[in-house]
């Protein structure tokens, strides 16, 4: 295939960013987004230019790592698919591919396709946890879980940490990466000494990080690469409802 | 010459680790926060490790190259996660699962780790179901387990495929946790380049921030590394894109033992390589050979479609060379058959490395629906990949680089040679022997961060009382300059060929010459090609960019330089052990009938390479394996 790449070059932070526009000649159709990539920076290598910097590790769609806008999509053109997840086959021989970072005042650029992150790692610091110090653990199967509330739970849980639901939303809302984690928390026997609490931090943490505000698009949804309901959103708006009409005495 | 004391604890097999508990000493609650420990690498070991230190009131620095620690490569691990519960009433032990893996290992293991394994497993489950781990559930609402690489008892936990995300993302959130209490400092971001040595004892490392380029020394009391395997020597594997030995080499080359370094398991069912552009390869569960039927055409250079060659010119290798194990022979045994099939110019698809892995039976017997409960996920995930529909066409599968059972030489409090310096998870070559089992490499991590490393920890800094030392030590100063001068070096070549090229063509000498099949002869000849290679590389190697700012070419090249000297090593260790074993199946130390044989008289012992220079051989020491419980036995599969 012969493609036409215009992609988002920034050499730092501080510094404006501009597209430059770089033919991909020669891809195979069987090369995955990322691969395609790989091929277009060992040419720039060679000829002695900086390559495109992008993140990305697993490349098998689980640890979060690869983000960019494809064409104006998160992940780009496949439902259900991290950026790494996406192959080649799926443009057209000849089209022209815009490739940019996540866009979100809570993931500021650090280079070309890289984006500052650790917004959401700080929302998980707030209360995405459950306090169980190592060592004082009962046995496994005292504690029973319903079926049903496991495979929520695992639902919830698939979150992959990509901040695709941030980039894809028109207000750069947190709510669905937020959400999954309390969903997932909440929905266990385990969760639930925490549950107030862990709402209502993660909630002031998010907006503390500068994250918009949800008001159900339901875009983050579509560009999530596991597919997480927006259902998880309206659980931990009803817990916050909860908490907030009876706070805890020791939550604060 | 090394002194390798394994200080495994006298007394029965039963009762050392509960003893040796015991006997360690113990810091003071109001002396722990004294202490500094640094720990690198996020994965399941490091990340529970670091969280659980802190719970324990030491002040931990925490390292990590990527941007959060949920990102570290246990995330991608599947299947499961094993432990001696025996909830299922089937006949599992402690004592099974220790003698399962001490077997599975090809007795290439020591015992009292081992054992100390399958014991703590069971705390493992118990901590990761507290924490909110979604393990998958009975209608009742018990833990389910399923069966597992060919284990005869059903003792593995999951979370659907994705166990290892959940298992890291508990062990992440344990961190994030006393990250939030200010209890741990993370620095993300950053690549250990250098540990540091002062009067015999691991007392910091030097890193590079992978955003400001700034090199910065960090001082400790003790040194944890836990930056998993170097699977990537070989450059396609299964492992993460940046996934390297950089920590445990740098360790190596101020004195710790690097122990059985050419155990590298190669795992038999993975998509093959489509292409030069390819950058890793993707997994498929083993699982998939219970109802799939691996074959190659009769006749090398059979072009025909797969569908289009009758019965009696295919050639079903597994069935008809081990009658009885069939498609389900053990993961070394798999992928040496489907490698000789290749040589022999009969391997399928567009690369011919590559054999059927073929459903029609199953399906005809089945049906589509049955086969598609059981493998639906993985046939999309196949199918998303490679573009075509396993329902219809058979697979190609072919093996691939999957996991390192080596690693830096440990004691049983998981020390290093070096004092001060822990070595835990995939890093370490404690508890797999020659051969890793399905669903182990979870339970080792979370063994080693959790409940391990924890109490062995205290006992080191109890005894040992590092006096105080500070970033301006002599020791901590050159080491920052050597790390950047080699970062100077390696942007001042300049040179004509690109990084890739080069890991590209170690990984193919590696793969060629000291993969599933290694003779006497063409280690040697892939250790000549290595040195050529890395001679090459520092003379010709093009790395763009500058040292300040993100320079992912240059965190590349630093990587790759490290692999290129650890391929060296592993070519020596392969080379001096003539004998088979697990995944090292040397040509030469064959049974009649091609099966591995290995010799307990001669090499019943862990290799230890001792750094000598930059340019003298490494130096070997052997530790010896005594096996008091377990009788070491030849493995049959016919």
């Amino acid at each position: 295939m012969d493609l036409t790449l215009r992609v988002w070059r920034q050499p730092g932070p501080t510094v404006p960013g501009r597209f430059v526009d770089y033919p991909a000649q020669d891809i195979s159709a069987d090369a995955s987004f990322l691969e395609m990539l790989d091929v277009v920076n060992e040419r720039l290598s060679a000829r002695g230019e900086e390559p495109i910097a992008f993140s990305h590790d697993c490349r098998e769609g689980i640890c979060g790592s690869c983000a960019m806008m494809i064409d104006g999509v998160a992940h780009g053109p496949v439902r259900g698919a991290a950026t790494c997840q996406v192959h080649m086959r799926v443009f057209a021989d000849g089209s022209t591919i815009t490739v940019e970072p996540w866009r979100s005042a809570a993931f500021p650029v650090i280079k070309d396709l890289v984006t500052e992150r650790s917004a959401l790692d700080r929302i998980i610091q707030a209360g995405g946890f459950i306090t169980a110090p190592t060592g004082g653990a009962r046995d496994a199967n005292e504690i029973l879980v319903a079926k049903d509330a496991a495979e929520a739970a695992m639902d919830a849980a698939a979150c992959i940490g990509c901040g695709a639901c941030v980039a894809a939303c028109p207000n750069g809302s947190a709510s669905l990466f937020t959400a999954a984690k309390i969903a997932h928390l909440g929905a266990l026997p385990q969760g639930q000494p925490e549950r107030s609490r862990r709402v209502l931090r993660m909630v002031a943490q998010m907006d503390e990080e500068r994250f918009g505000h949800c008001t159900l698009f339901g875009e983050c949804q579509e560009a999530c690469p596991k597919l997480i309901s927006i259902d998880v959103i309206a659980r931990m708006n009803r817990d916050f409802l909860r908490a907030c009409t009876s706070p805890p005495a020791s939550a604060w | 010459m090394l002194t390798l004391q394994s200080r495994v604890p006298p007394g029965p097999l039963e009762d050392k680790w509960e003893r040796h508990k015991f006997d360690m000493r113990l810091v003071n609650p109001a002396n722990k926060r004294k202490y500094t420990v640094i720990v690198v690498g996020t994965g399941l070991a490091g990340a529970s490790a670091a969280a659980t230190l802190s719970e324990l009131g030491y002040r931990v620095v925490c390292i990590t190259y990527h941007d959060s620690p949920r990102r570290a490569h246990s995330i991608a691990a599947q299947g499961g996660i094993n432990a001696a519960k025996n909830y299922q009433n089937d006949g599992d032990s402690i004592f099974r699962l220790f003698y399962d893996t001490i077997k599975g290992g090809d007795f290439r293991a020591r015992e009292a780790n081992v054992y100390r394994l399958a014991q703590v497993s069971v705390n493992i489950i118990d901590q990761c179901v507290a924490q909110g781990v979604p393990f998958a559930r009975e209608y009742g609402g018990l833990l389910a387990n399923r069966s597992f690489g060919g284990a005869q008892v059903s003792r593995t936990f999951y979370a659907r495929g994705q166990t290892g995300q959940q298992l890291l993302l508990g062990a992440y959130q344990a961190l994030e946790r006393q990250i939030g209490r200010g209890a741990v400092e993370i620095h993300p971001h950053t690549e250990m380049l250098d540990l540091v040595v002062i009067d015999g004892r691991a007392r910091g490392i030097v890193t590079r921030h992978l955003l400001t380029g700034q090199v910065q020394s960090h001082v400790g009391d003790a040194v944890v590394l836990a930056t998993g395997g170097y699977g990537n020597v070989f450059f396609l594997s299964t492992n993460a894109r940046n996934s390297n030995a950089t920590a445990i080499w740098r360790a190596y080359k101020r004195g710790a033992a690097f122990a059985n370094p050419c155990f590298t398991q190669i795992h038999p069912t993975c998509i093959p390589v489509s292409g030069d552009y390819q950058s890793k390869l993707t997994l498929m569960s083993e699982s998939l050979r219970n109802d799939g039927r691996v074959w190659v055409p009769r006749q090398g250079g059979d072009a025909r479609p797969p569908n289009e060659i009758p019965d009696a010119e295919r050639d079903y290798y597994l069935e008809r060379k081990y009658p009885s194990f069939g498609n389900l022979a053990p993961r070394d045994i798999a992928s040496r058959a489907a490698k000789q099939v290749c040589d022999e110019g009969r391997g399928v698809g567009p690369t011919g490395l590559g054999v059927y892995l073929d459903f029609r039976d199953a399906i005809e017997r089945l049906g589509t629906r049955v086969i598609a409960e059981r493998y639906g996920n993985l046939f999309e995930m196949y199918q998303r990949i490679t573009d075509e529909d396993p329902y219809r066409v058979p697979m190609r599968i072919y093996p691939a680089v999957h996991y390192t059972m080596g690693g830096l030489w440990v004691d049983y409090n998981l020390m290093s040679t070096i004092p001060g310096l822990h070595v835990i998870g995939e890093a370490n070559f404690s508890d797999h022997g020659a051969n890793r089992l399905g669903a182990s490499a979870l339970m080792q991590g979370l063994a080693d961060g959790y409940f391990i490393l924890p109490y062995t920890m205290g006992d080191y800094l109890a005894s040992a009382r590092p006096p105080a030392v500070d970033a301006t030590a002599p020791e901590f100063r050159c080491a920052e300059a050597e790390v950047a001068d080699r970062t100077r070096r390696l942007l001042a070549i300049r040179g004509t060929r690109t990084i890739d090229s080069f890991h590209r063509e170690l990984g193919a000498i590696m793969w060629d010459k000291c993969g599933m099949a290694r003779t006497d002869g063409g280690l040697r000849e892939a250790l000549a090609a290595v040195t050529a290679l890395r001679a090459e590389f520092w003379r010709d190697v093009m790395v763009p960019g500058a040292g300040e700012g993100l320079n992912q070419a240059l965190e590349k090249a630093g990587r790759v330089a490290d692999f290129l000297e650890l391929a060296a090593l592993i070519c020596r260790d392969a080379l001096t052990r003539t004998e088979s074993c697990g995944c090292h199946f040397r040509e030469e130390s064959q049974t009649a009938d091609g099966e591995a044989l290995r010799d307990d008289e001669r090499f019943s012992y862990v290799s230890a390479w001792e750094y000598a220079g930059p340019d003298a051989p490494a130096h070997l020491n052997a530790e010896p394996l005594d096996f008091e419980t377990v009788h070491p036995s030849q493995r049959s599969y016919k």
